[in-house]
C-alpha cells in the first residue's frame, strides 16, 4: 500500500511537470506575449522594453526554469494583468468550481444509478428503452445549448431571473437581448440550480449506461442466484448482493468525469456568469494572461491525478480482490 | 452402494412432486425442458436426479425452489414440501422458505459466493434473516457448523474472503452456510462436479454424514453414476425432460430397464476395462431439440430397439417390480440380461 502511494505520487508528480512543459511552451509559442502586454499601439521598442520588464527576453527555457522554481517554493506569479497574486485568483474561484463539480457529480450519480439499476432489472422493456433513450439525449445535447434553453425558459418564458446567475443582461439569445432582468450581485444557491441541472445532464447518461451494463452482467451471475437462494428480500438481493459489485467501473467513471467537471465547467460557468476557475481560465486564456492559464493547467493535471489514486483506492475497498500495486 | 437405510420408508415425503413442466419462451418457440416429471423424498433420503447435461436437472431444482428464468413457466399438479403447496404461495412467503427450510447447493463454488463480502457475513446474513437473533448468535452457529464439518480455526475462516479459499473449502463453507437454519431438504445441483476427484469424494462423504446427522431429505443431482451408486437411496434417470426410469438405486442398478439407463451403466467402465470406449455419454446420437411438441418416445433416434409405434404412441412409466418403473413401449422381458448383446 505504501509502495502503491509512493508510486502513484512520483507519477503524478512526472505527469505534473509533464503538462506544465507542455502547456509552457504551447501558451508562449502560441503569440507574442510581450506585444500583448505592450498595447495595440506599441512600438519595437516599447515592445522590447516590455519584454526586458518581465524577463521575456530570455531563452524559453530559462525562463520556463524559473516559473518552476518559483512555483515549486509555492509561488504561481501574478496576473499579468490585475496584478493580483495568481495562488489567490484561483483559490478564491475554486468554491465556485468545486461546488458546482460536486452538486453536478451528486445530482448525476443521484439519478443515474436507480435508472441504470432499474433498466437492468427491467431489461429489454419499455422502461429501459425510456432510459436508455433519456440517456441518448443527454448524450447528444451540447452543454451550451441545454444551458441555453434553460435559460430561455426559465428566464425569459417565467421570468424567475432569480434562477439565473449574475451577467445575464450582457447575454444575447438568438439574438434577442435578455433585458429587463435583474442582475443580482452575489451568487446564491439558487443561481446553482441551473448550472448544476445542466452539468448533472452532462454527467448523468455515461454513469447510467455503466451502471446498467455491470447490473445485467452481475443479475445473472451465481453468486445473486445464491443470494436468492438464500431467500434474501429483493432489495437485499439487488443492492447488497449485486450493485456492490456492479459499481467498481462506476467509480472509476465518476472520478474522470469529476476531473472533467472541475476543468470543463468554463462553458457553463460562463453562460450562467458563475465566477469559478472555468470562468477565469476563459477569461485568461482571452488576455493571454499566461501565469494564471499556465497554473490552473497544473491544478487541474494534479487533480486527475489526485481523482484516479481515489477511484482505485475506493475500489480496493470495495472490492477485496483488488490489490494496490 | 449405499447398504444401511437411512430413513423410514414408511414417513410421509417432505417434498412430493407431482407432474412438473417448466416451458421456456425461446426465440424459436416453446422448449419443454421439464415434462411432468413426478418424484419423492422423504426425511433422511437420498434421491438422485441423473442425465446427461441439458436434460433438465437444474430446471426441475430452480421450478422447486421457484427461481427459473423470467422466460420460463412452470405447471404442476401438486409441489407438496413439507405439507405445503409451494406452487399456491407468494413470492414473499417462498423467499421465507428459501435457505431455510430448504437449501441449495450449486456447481460451482468458485462463483456462487459473493466476492466481496466475508464468509462470515455471508453465513450469518441467512440465519439473520431466517432466525432473526443477534450477529452473537448467528456467529456461534458459523462457527459451530465449520467446526461440525471439520474446519480447522474456524473463527480466523470466517474473516476471509472466498478468494482466499480453495475451491474444496468453498463449496464446503457453501453447504455450512446452507445450513445455518438447518432445512428439511438440501437441494445439490452437481456439487463437485467443478471440484478435484479427491475433493469430490470429501465433499459426498461430508453431505452424506451431515445428511444422516441433520436426518435431512437430499436431492442430488449429478451426471456421474459413480455419484449416484455411492450416495443414492433412490434414482431417477432423466432424458430429454422426462423421467425415463426411477425406483430404489438397488433395483435400478441390478435392473436397469429402460435403453437409456442400460446404455449408461454399460458406459461404466469396470475394473480392468480399458476407458476410453466406455465414456459416459457414448451412446451414439444425440438429444433431440425440445423446442416444439414431440411425439412418440424421446429416445427413439438413439434406442436400439426402437419400432414403428415408437415414433408415435403415448409413452407412459410402466412398472419393473414394486417401486421401480420405466417409460417404454417394450415389456421389462424384452431386456432381459442376455439380451443385452442385442444392442
Ligand atoms: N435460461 C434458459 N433459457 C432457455 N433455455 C434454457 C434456459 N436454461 C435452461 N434451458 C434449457 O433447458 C434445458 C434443460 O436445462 P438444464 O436443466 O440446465 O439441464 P441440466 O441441468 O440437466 O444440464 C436445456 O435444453 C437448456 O438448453
Ligand atoms: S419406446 Fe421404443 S424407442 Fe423408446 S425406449 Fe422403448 S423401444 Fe426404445
Ligand atoms: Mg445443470
Amino acid at each position: 500500500m505504501a509502495n502503491f502511494l509512493t508510486r502513484r505520487l512520483i507519477i503524478a508528480l512526472l505527469v505534473a511537470l509533464t503538462v506544465s512543459i507542455v502547456g509552457f511552451s504551447l501558451l508562449r509559442l502560441s503569440g507574442d506575449l510581450a506585444a500583448v502586454l505592450a498595447g495595440e499601439d506599441a512600438s519595437a521598442e516599447d515592445i522590447a522594453r516590455t519584454a526586458a520588464q518581465y524577463g521575456l527576453d530570455r531563452h524559453l527555457i530559462v525562463q520556463y526554469l524559473d516559473w518552476l522554481f518559483n512555483a515549486l517554493r509555492g509561488n504561481l506569479g501574478q496576473s499579468l494583468f490585475t496584478h493580483e497574486p495568481v495562488w489567490e485568483m484561483i483559490t478564491s474561484r475554486l468554491p465556485v468550481t468545486i461546488t458546482l463539480a460536486f452538486a453536478a457529480l451528486f445530482f448525476g450519480l443521484l439519478i443515474a444509478i436507480p435508472l441504470g439499476v432499474l433498466a437492468a432489472v427491467k431489461a429489454n422493456t419499455w422502461t429501459d428503452r425510456g432510459a436508455l433513450f433519456v440517456a441518448v439525449m443527454g448524450q447528444a445535447t451540447p452543454n451550451f445549448w441545454f444551458a441555453l434553453i434553460l435559460i430561455y425558459v426559465f428566464g425569459v418564458w417565467w421570468r424567475q431571473a432569480t434562477i439565473l446567475g449574475v451577467r445575464l443582461a450582457e447575454i444575447k439569445i438568438f439574438g434577442m437581448q435578455l433585458s429587463g432582468l435583474p442582475i443580482s450581485g452575489g451568487a446564491t444557491w439558487l443561481h446553482y440550480v441551473l448550472p448544476v441541472v445542466t452539468l448533472a445532464t452532462f454527467v448523468m447518461p455515461a454513469i447510467m449506461r455503466i451502471t446498467r451494463t455491470g447490473m445485467m452482467e452481475v443479475l445473472n451471475s451465481d453468486y445473486v442466484r445464491t443470494a436468492r437462494a438464500k431467500g434474501l428480500s429483493p432489495g437485499k438481493v439487488l443492492f447488497k448482493h449485486a450493485l456492490r459489485n456492479a459499481i467498481l467501473p462506476v467509480v472509476s467513471l465518476a472520478a474522470v468525469q469529476l476531473g472533467f467537471l472541475l476543468s470543463g465547467s468554463v462553458i457553463v460557468e460562463s453562460i450562467f456568469a458563475l465566477n469559478g476557475v472555468g470562468y477565469l481560465a476563459f477569461e485568461s486564456i482571452k488576455r493571454i494572461d499566461f501565469p494564471v492559464v499556465q497554473s490552473i493547467l497544473v491544478i487541474l493535471a494534479c487533480s486527475y491525478i489526485l481523482l484516479t489514486l481515489l477511484a482505485d483506492i475506493i475500489n480496493a475497498k470495495l472490492d477485496p480482490r483488488v490489490r494496490l500495486e | 452402494m449405499s447398504g444401511a437405510h437411512h430413513y423410514n420408508p414408511d414417513d410421509p415425503p417432505v417434498l412430493e412432486v407431482e407432474d412438473l413442466s417448466v416451458d421456456i419462451k425461446v426465440p424459436a418457440g416453446t422448449l419443454h425442458a421439464v415434462n411432468k416429471v413426478s418424484f419423492s423424498v422423504r426425511p433422511g433420503e437420498t434421491l438422485s436426479l441423473v442425465g446427461e447435461s441439458g436434460c433438465g436437472k437444474s430446471i426441475t431444482s430452480l421450478a422447486i425452489m421457484r427461481l427459473l428464468p423470467k422466460a420460463a413457466r412452470l405447471s404442476a399438479s401438486k409441489i407438496i414440501f413439507d405439507g405445503q403447496d409451494l406452487a399456491a404461495l407468494s413470492e414473499k412467503q417462498m423467499a421465507r422458505l428459501r435457505g431455510n427450510r430448504i437449501g441449495m447447493i450449486f456447481q460451482d463454488p468458485m462463483t456462487s459466493l459473493n466476492p466481496v463480502y466475508r464468509i462470515g457475513d455471508q453465513l450469518e446474513e441467512i440465519y439473520l434473516r431466517h432466525k432473526g437473533g443477534g450477529r452473537r448468535e448467528a456467529r456461534e452457529r458459523a462457527e459451530y457448523l465449520l467446526e461440525k464439518i471439520g474446519i480447522i480455526n474456524p473463527t480466523q475462516r470466517l474473516t476471509q474472503f472466498p478468494h482466499q479459499l480453495s475451491g474444496g473449502l468453498r463449496q464446503r463453507m457453501m453447504i455450512a452456510m446452507m445450513l445455518m437454519c438447518d432445512p428439511k431438504l438440501i437441494i445439490a445441483d452437481e456439487p463437485t462436479t467443478a471440484l478435484d476427484v479427491t475433493v469430490q469424494v470429501q465433499i459426498l462423504q461430508l453431505l452424506r454424514s451431515l445428511q444422516e446427522e441433520f436426518r435431512m431429505a437430499l436431492i442430488l443431482i449429478t451426471h456421474n453414476l459413480g455419484v449416484v451408486a455411492r450416495m443414492a437411496d433412490h434414482v431417477a434417470v432423466m432424458y430429454a425432460g422426462q423421467v425415463v426410469e426411477k425406483g430404489s438405486s438397488a433395483d435400478v442398478f441390478r435392473h436397469p430397464t429402460h435403453p437409456y439407463t442400460r446404455g449408461l451403466l454399460e458406459c461404466i467402465p469396470h475394473p480392468g476395462q480399458s476407458a476410453t470406449r466406455n465414456k459416459l455419454g457414448s451412446i451414439p446420437g444425440i438429444v433431440p431439440s425440445l423446442v416444439g411438441r414431440i411425439d412418440g418416445c424421446t429416445f427413439r433416434n438413439r434406442c436400439n430397439y426402437a419400432f414403428g409405434d415408437c415414433a408415435t404412441a403415448q409413452v407412459g412409466l410402466r412398472d419393473v417390480e414394486d417401486g421401480h418403473s420405466y417409460r417404454c413401449l417394450l415389456p421389462p422381458e424384452t431386456f432381459a440380461a442376455g439380451k443385452l448383446e442385442k444392442a
